[in-house]
């Protein structure tokens, strides 16, 4: 175990710029899982290969945060084309959350990672661009650029999405069909629409957030087992439902992540999600500011 | 006469929210109850608390004297008190007589071909005996309302609460279920009936509670509760 | 009572089998198919029978192993005794994560089972005495009992937790216990009101299909001679341990059997005859089929075929 106030310092550093990160890699989850009560396990797996299609746009020479706004308009119609298929398939046969629900996911997750590793091998894949590998130097401590950009993106969409959920006459509507769906009918709109789009919002942002990702570190295709410790962490960590509440649980995450790692190694801070993730479903499941 | 359940003070919320407050309620046994108010007053919370499927904040409930709040809703149902839901939640893998026999192995203790006798003869009382072996998937809405509360009459109960078992059906599917109600009540069980369908609430009942916004404004024999002003601005709104 | 007759002469074929000079390749591969149906059958105790579903296999299997080494280790314990401990602590992870989970809803069991796999991985890891993330190497005991080599004994030993594994679903499934999860499974609320203790039968759903599945992974650090955690927390285990129930059907005990019979040798075909990268895409992809084309397995198919041709 290695402790200094120096360390410590740079770990907190360390763990709110990824923290930040975590947050945006978790809307998408907020709202597939914590507002439409989707068992999306599948949700890190297509982050991973908005990753990986970031890498394959940057051997266009094009940046890869550009490659991720490029991708975001397929990622929204997979989306929408994904929920489609689950709603015909197993909502509306009446077994949604049940087994089938959840071993569909599941499957598509496992399809997609076998997939990845088919097309691109397991080893690991990283992106260029001109902020990647220089670092900032702040008060005696270097803080690498690409996590300042994947932070401040991610602030920015947790911004964007936050705003839309609470002043867009779409984004109401989204959070009240996961409240109550009856209101909705009667209002006039078609709530299994709604939720369609929503659902290829959170895909859409995923895209982003996976071009981040791949900024932040190299990727490989089994990625998306830890992402699915981290994403589940910070939405039940934040409160199923609550939008604003996952920055601050992804801001806890980063944190706790960064201090593992730096007091205890990298073979602990994996485990630091998961852990999280099971304190609170035992103490406290609805979250921090959940209802 | 006794009372069957005592409410006292009873407090549920929902995070920042109150579903129900200060609810003061005392049942007698045999009595016909029918719950009503509007949409979002707190019925279906209410008798939530009272089957065991949300447990309250505050107050107490007592049924036959015993104070039941802490238990969980399989041991309420093992005591007497048996529901039927808004939503019919049929176990669809099983035909009708097998979901009939959940109960009747669970809280009578009756399993095997004693139970399928006592599960026939329960449909038989609700006219569902010609559909025993069919899968409880394949029933129409009416159909499944009556195996509700056929289920729910496998259990023995002392206290049924039927909660808008009639729902979306038709006039004489109403008068149909209603008759089964009431000739449940005659043989000796507590109905409290939640329903919006008013003809039938006010056929049934021999004393109305009206909830608003999570209590109780009114409280008495039919006839003066749907005349009271209050209730009519519940509905209406001002 | 065919039943029994049946799993006795299956055993004694298994039994047989080892006694006689067939190739020693049989029971490396007898003991993989073995392996499979306990590890569906186990799954289906709580995924098919309560409706449960269990991500963390690769967890409960590591469970399982690393307690049955650590047996060996420390008492040079016979291997039946090591699948007894592997059993045991690998039904105490099952209840502490039900107990941890089940008053919430399904979805966050099944994420907390995937958790398990990755905290117990990192204890593993991060565990000199179970060998880190390098592995352990064995020596296996020399005594074989009556057959001519370990990996037959094992073999022998894996047919009869088989019998034990699908034995113990058959009773489940056909008792008091298995109409009351039945019940919970289509339902849980009216289950509740209909005086179903839910709480206690999901218990011990969990503790009975997570010892089980401990069962399947405790002999395999006799098996391999060696154990290490990349390939003992293998998430091959957790999706086969998925695809083989619905595959074969969820519904009843012989459905993970004829899944894991099914899929065992399809996998044997395709890592033959094409590659190994292929076959693991080809358990995916048959998940996902079934999943939304035949929901109730083959077992359903068959039903259906059968009354529609009446």
């Amino acid at each position: 175990m290695i402790f200094s106030f120096d360390l410590l310092f740079e770990a907190v550093m360390f763990g709110l710029l990824l923290g930040c990160f975590y947050a945006a890699v978790s809307l998408g989850l907020s709202v597939a899982f914590g507002l439409l009560d989707v068992p999306h396990v599948a949700h890190p797996a297509l982050l991973i290969v908005g990753s990986y299609g970031a890498y394959l746009l940057g051997g266009w020479g094009i940046d890869p945060l550009v490659s991720g706004f490029l991708l975001m308009p397929l990622f929204f119609l997979v989306g929408m084309l994904l929920y489609r298929f689950y709603y015909a398939t197993f909502e509306s046969r009446g077994t949604a959350a049940g087994v089938n629900g959840l071993a569909f996911f599941f499957g598509v997750a496992f399809i997609i990672e076998v997939l990845l590793i088919v097309a691109f091998g397991v080893d690991q894949r990283s992106a260029e661009a001109s902020y990647i590998g220089d670092s900032l130097e702040l008060f005696e401590i270097r803080i690498p650029y690409r996590l300042l950009v994947a932070a401040g993106v991610a602030l920015l969409l947790t911004l964007v999405l936050t705003l839309f959920f609470s002043r867009t006459f779409v984004g109401r509507a989204i959070k009240a069909v996961g409240q109550d769906e009856g209101a909705l009918q009667l209002m006039g709109a078609n709530p299994v629409s709604i939720k369609q789009l929503a659902f290829g919002i959170a895909t859409a942002v995923n895209a982003l957030a996976g071009a981040m990702l791949i900024i932040v570190s190299p990727v490989d295709p089994t990625m998306d087992r830890i992402y699915i410790g981290r994403a589940f962490c910070v939405v039940v960590l934040a409160g199923v439902g609550s939008m604003s509440g996952t920055l601050v649980a992804g801001l806890i995450l980063g944190v706790a992540e960064s201090i593992v790692l730096t007091m205890f190694g990298a073979s602990w801070a994996t485990a630091v999600a998961f852990g999280l993730l099971l304190l609170m479903l035992g103490i406290r499941p609805h979250g921090l500011f959940g209802r | 006469m006794e009372s069957i359940l005592e409410i006292k003070d009873l407090g549920k919320n929902f995070g920042g929210f109150t579903a129900l407050s200060g609810v003061n309620l005392a049942i007698r046994q045999g009595e016909r109850l029918g719950l009503i108010g509007p949409n979002g007053s707190g019925k279906t919370t209410l008798i939530n608390c009272i089957s065991g499927a949300l447990r309250n904040d505050h107050g107490q409930i007592q049924f036959k004297g015993e104070s039941i709040s802490h238990l969980p809703a399989h041991t309420r149902t093992k005591r007497g008190i048996a529901r039927s839901f808004q939503l019919p939640r049929p176990f669809r893998s099983m035909t009708v007589a097998e979901n009939l026999m959940v109960p009747l192995a669970y809280v009578g203790g009756v399993s095997g071909s004693k139970a399928r006798k006592q599960a026939l003869e329960i449909l038989a009382e609700m006219g569902l005996a010609d559909k025993a072996d069919t899968s409880s998937a394949s029933l129409s809405q009416v159909e499944l309302r009556k195996m509700e509360l056929a289920r729910a009459m496998a259990a023995k109960p002392q206290l049924l609460i039927s909660d808008e078992a009639m729902a979306g059906l038709s006039g004489s599917e109403v008068d149909d279920v209603l008759d089964i109600l009431i000739k449940l009540n005659k043989s000796g069980i507590t109905i409290i009936m939640i329903e919006h369908i008013m003809h039938a609430v006010m056929r049934f009942s021999e004393r109305l509670v009206c909830l608003d916004a999570g209590q109780i404004i009114c409280d008495g024999d039919p006839q003066t509760v749907v005349a009271n002003p209050q209730v009519h601005r519940a509905y209406l709104g001002d | 009572m065919k039943y029994w007759i049946f799993s006795a002469l299956a055993f004694i074929a298994a039994f047989g089998l080892a006694l006689s000079g067939v190739n020693e390749y049989i029971f490396f591969a007898g003991f993989v198919v073995m392996q499979a149906i306990v590890l569906a059958t186990a799954w289906n105790i709580l995924g098919g029978y309560a409706g449960y579903v269990n991500f963390g296999v690769p967890g409960f299997v590591g469970v399982g192993a690393y307690t049955a080494l650590s047996m060996h280790l420390l008492f040079h314990a016979p291997i039946l005794v090591q699948i007894a401990a592997g059993a045991v602590m690998a039904g105490v992870l099952g209840l502490g994560v039900g107990m941890l989970t089940l008053r919430l809803r399904g979805v966050f069991f099944s994420i907390a089972t995937i958790a398990v796999v990755f905290i117990v991985e990192a204890v593993v890891i991060n565990s000199r005495f179970l060998g880190g993330a390098t592995g352990i190497q064995l020596t296996r005991p020399t005594e074989v009992w009556l057959f001519g080599s370990y990996t037959r004994m094992l073999f022998v030993v894996m047919a009869l937790m088989a019998v034990v594994a699908v034995s113990v679903a058959r009773y489940i499934q056909n008792s008091h216990i298995g109409q009351g999860l039945r019940a919970v499974r289509d339902s849980e609320e009216a289950a509740d009101c209909s005086g179903v203790p839910t709480l206690k039968l999901k218990l011990i759903a969990c503790a009975v299909s997570g010892a089980l599945i401990g069962v399947a992974g405790a002999p395999m650090p006799m098996y391999l001679s060696y154990v290490e955690p990349a390939s003992t927390f293998n998430l091959h285990y957790a999706v086969i341990a998925l695809a083989m129930p619905i595959i074969g059907g969820t519904a009843h005990w012989a459905g993970p059997l004829i899944g894991a019979l099914i899929l065992g040798t399809l996998q044997q075909i395709v890592t033959v005859t094409i590659s190994s990268e292929l076959n693991v895409l080809v358990v995916g992809l048959l998940l996902v089929i079934f999943v939304v084309a035949a929901p109730d397995g083959v077992i359903g198919l068959v039903k259906k075929w059968k009354a529609s041709s009446k």
